[in-house]
């Protein structure tokens, strides 16, 4: 009976010390991994910041103001002026809503041959 | 074990036999036994304690070892603790009103060289010219060859320039990281952020102070590591910025200034929206200051916030602002204006002669000198200096720049009757732009004390002690709007925005004494709309002259006028405000159905 015990209770030990020695790695492969991540994470940041200074040059007043003269071709824009301000008087009462132009129309009228109606 | 009987049969018949007493035996027998288990406990009971001093050794030795691994351990930061923010950045960005970024940091690499284990010296220093234009090959290679076993060559370099410097494959060219500070918008807003310098420099990295500006300002809330993720919001508006410098500075060249600047500011918060003095600089870049000569000429001077001017008639609105709170005139109350007055060997006179008599209204108007003094010599100086000191006029401004922080205005240390006088009308007292902007705030906002501020305010009204009643305020805007639609301030009309103002050219003075004939200040203090005042717009031009109408102009109705005009029209737009046209807001919508 206590030879029993005793080896159970070495079982019990062994067991233990497996089980502390399993998470040991475990904690130490996770904490190599959290290192991992926040490495990544730092990197990313790094990234983030980068674009956004960048995004910030790029948005600069005066080069922007630079782009809309080179293109003004295109773009068409000015300087915001008080004139551009419009009021609602400007815009027209909405008229009644026009029918669906997608659907089918009859054009009916008589053929002055026969008198039937064509087509 | 055999068990020994404590009376052994055998040995008490022997015993009996020879009429001995049996039980001498069994004590003796029991005494044996008795000094058997005696020194069976005594081994246990040491055994024990042998191994309770095992272990209380054991533990003693883990405790102590563990402490002498720690002491001899270098220090080291927990890693699940280690914060993402402390890897990069260790300077706080700044923003604008709108979130826009000011300034940011931005990870580069230093290069330094340990000359001792160079190779070829004088092939790198060769190639390292090429790649840097803007350093000597002289000195490089004096660096080189010396005896100095660190050299630093570059403190920012590019990823570009990085990889031509790798291509000389010299191993004793290195690189560190190293974190610098960009400005983004450049020279715009650059007397505001003013600039960072490098502090204590190490191979893996730099600290970043700054210099000048709000970063100077704020450089220990810049730095603070709890704070260092969340930005410092400026109340600039970088588009209203952008505008404000591209206008003024085609007003200066046109009026042949040498200098410029303009204040936007809330009326009601104080805040500042945009601030501009010309020539400026590039932060990113920063000049070096002057080592001789003025230092008002360097682009690092800001003649907004440092300059200061005698702003001229725009003082004059202040004499009438407390002669009219004080109950002593009206607007339409008639001021002898006939002149010169003579005050000793001094005569005060005015540009035109305006005839014998004006209004309140139209001594403001015209901008009557005579008039102004007369005004300030019934309020009396003691009133008058108490009233400037209310608006914020004998004392620095408490703006977020380490450069205006110590900037007060120059007032006479003696205030005679005639200091009151010429005072009245803006003569033999200086201030900044800035002063004037805040206290012409105070004017439009109905009174009450304004303080000007760099940082964004969540409340639209902080309002400060009251200076003057909302009554005369608002008389004060009436006489501000006349002295644009008939005075002189004529150019500063802006159709839809009710711009008001008052014009200001000041004499510059000679450093010797005395004034220039042909150089002046030229100020327009505007507020727009008079009617609701939601914005003071200071402008000054620093010695502006411009040919019209047959003649060279040097007053601010005909160069610093025209220049806030375009500004206003400029900004007003950006600014959300929609032009007050002719019917608009008149027409009602009724909605029919029917």
């Amino acid at each position: 009976m206590r030879s029993l015990f005793y080896l159970l209770c070495s079982a019990f030990v062994i067991g233990l010390a497996y089980w502390a020695y399993k998470e040991n790695y475990r904690t130490q492969a996770s904490l190599r991994g959290v290192k991992e991540l926040q490495q990544h994470i730092a990197q990313e940041k790094e990234t983030i910041a980068v674009l956004k200074a960048e995004w910030a040059y790029l948005n600069r007043p005066d080069r922007l103001r630079d782009l809309v003269d080179l293109n003004f071709k295109d773009l068409r824009l000015i300087p915001l002026l008080p004139s551009h301000f419009g009021d609602s008087e400007m815009v027209s009462y909405p008229g009644p809503d026009m029918f669906n132009i997608n659907t089918p129309v009859r054009v009916i009228s008589t053929d002055p041959e026969n008198g039937k109606e064509w087509p | 074990m055999i068990r020994t009987p404590l009376r052994p049969l055998a040995r008490v018949i022997e015993a009996r036999k020879h009429g001995e007493n049996p039980d001498g035996i069994e004590a003796a027998e029991r005494t044996k036994r008795n000094l058997a288990t005696l020194q069976k406990t005594r081994k246990r009971a040491e055994a024990r304690l042998t191994m309770l001093g095992l272990l209380f050794f054991l533990g003693f030795a883990a405790v102590g070892g563990k402490m002498a691994v720690l002491a001899m351990s270098e220090p080291k930061e927990p890693r699940m603790a280690l914060s993402n923010s402390q890897i990069y950045s260790q300077r706080a960005d700044i923003i604008d009103r709108n979130g826009t970024v000011l300034a940011t940091n931005l990870i580069t690499t230093s290069l330094y060289a340990q000359p001792h284990i160079m190779i070829n010296p004088e092939y790198a220093a060769k190639e390292l010219a090429k790649i840097f234009p803007d350093l000597k090959l002289e000195k490089l290679m004096e660096q080189f060859t010396g005896k100095r076993r660190f050299v630093w060559v570059r403190k920012k370099t590019s990823p570009e320039q990085q990889q031509r410097v790798h291509n000389i494959g010299e191993p004793g060219l290195l690189f560190g990281p190293r974190e610098m500070r960009l400005y983004p918008n450049g020279a715009l807003a650059a007397h505001i952020l003013g600039g960072t310098g490098f502090g204590k420099e190490d191979v893996r990295a730099a600290e970043l102070i700054g210099v000048a500006g709000v970063e100077k300002f704020f450089d220990a809330r810049m730095r603070d590591p709890a704070q260092v993720d969340k930005p410092l919001q400026l109340s600039i508006d970088l588009t209203v910025q952008a505008t404000t410098r591209r206008v003024l500075e085609g007003g200066m060249k046109i009026m042949e200034a040498k200098g410029a600047a303009a204040v936007l500011m809330d009326v009601h918060t104080g805040e500042v929206i945009s601030m501009v003095s010309l020539p400026d600089f590039d932060p990113n870049d920063r000049p070096a200051p002057l080592v001789k000569g003025d230092q008002s000429d360097s682009p690092l001077f800001n003649r907004a916030a440092q300059g200061v001017y005698e702003l001229g008639s725009t003082f004059k609105l202040f004499t009438a602002a407390l002669a009219l709170d004080k109950g002593l005139v009206n607007e339409n109350t008639m001021i002898n204006t006939r002149g010169p007055i003579k005050w000793g060997k001094f005569k005060i006179r005015d540009f035109h002669n305006y005839g014998s008599q004006l209004s309140v209204m139209d001594v403001i108007v015209k901008s009557s000198n005579i008039g102004t003094a007369h005004m300030a010599k019934d309020i009396g100086g003691k009133a008058q200096k108490k009233f400037l000191g209310a608006l914020g006029l004998l004392e620095p401004t408490k703006l977020e720049l380490v450069e205006s922080s110590h900037i007060k205005p120059l007032a006479p240390s003696n205030w005679s009757e005639l200091s009151t006088m010429t005072i009245s009308y803006g003569h033999g007292i200086a201030a900044t732009p800035l002063h004037l902007a805040s206290a012409y705030a105070t004017l439009s906002n109905g009174g009450y004390k304004v303080e000007p501020t760099l940082l964004k305010t969540d409340s639209d009204n902080l309002h400060g002690a009251r200076v003057l009643s909302g009554e005369t305020s608002k008389t004060l805007m009436r006489m501000l709007r006349n002295v644009v639609t008939r005075g002189t301030a004529s150019f500063g009309e802006v159709k839809g925005y009710s711009v008001g103002g008052k014009t200001g050219s000041a004499d510059k003075p000679k450093p010797s004494g005395g004034y220039y004939d042909d150089r002046v200040i030229a100020t327009f203090a505007a507020t727009f709309p008079t009617h609701d005042p939601q914005y003071v717009l200071v402008l000054t031009l620093d010695e502006p002259s411009i040919q019209a109408a047959g003649e060279k102009r040097r007053t601010a109705g005909w160069t610093a006028v025209p220049v806030a005009a375009e500004l206003i029209t400029r900004l007003a737009p950006v600014l959300n405000m929609r032009p007050e046209v002719a019917g608009s807001g008149k027409v009602q919508y009724t909605q029919v159905k029917n």
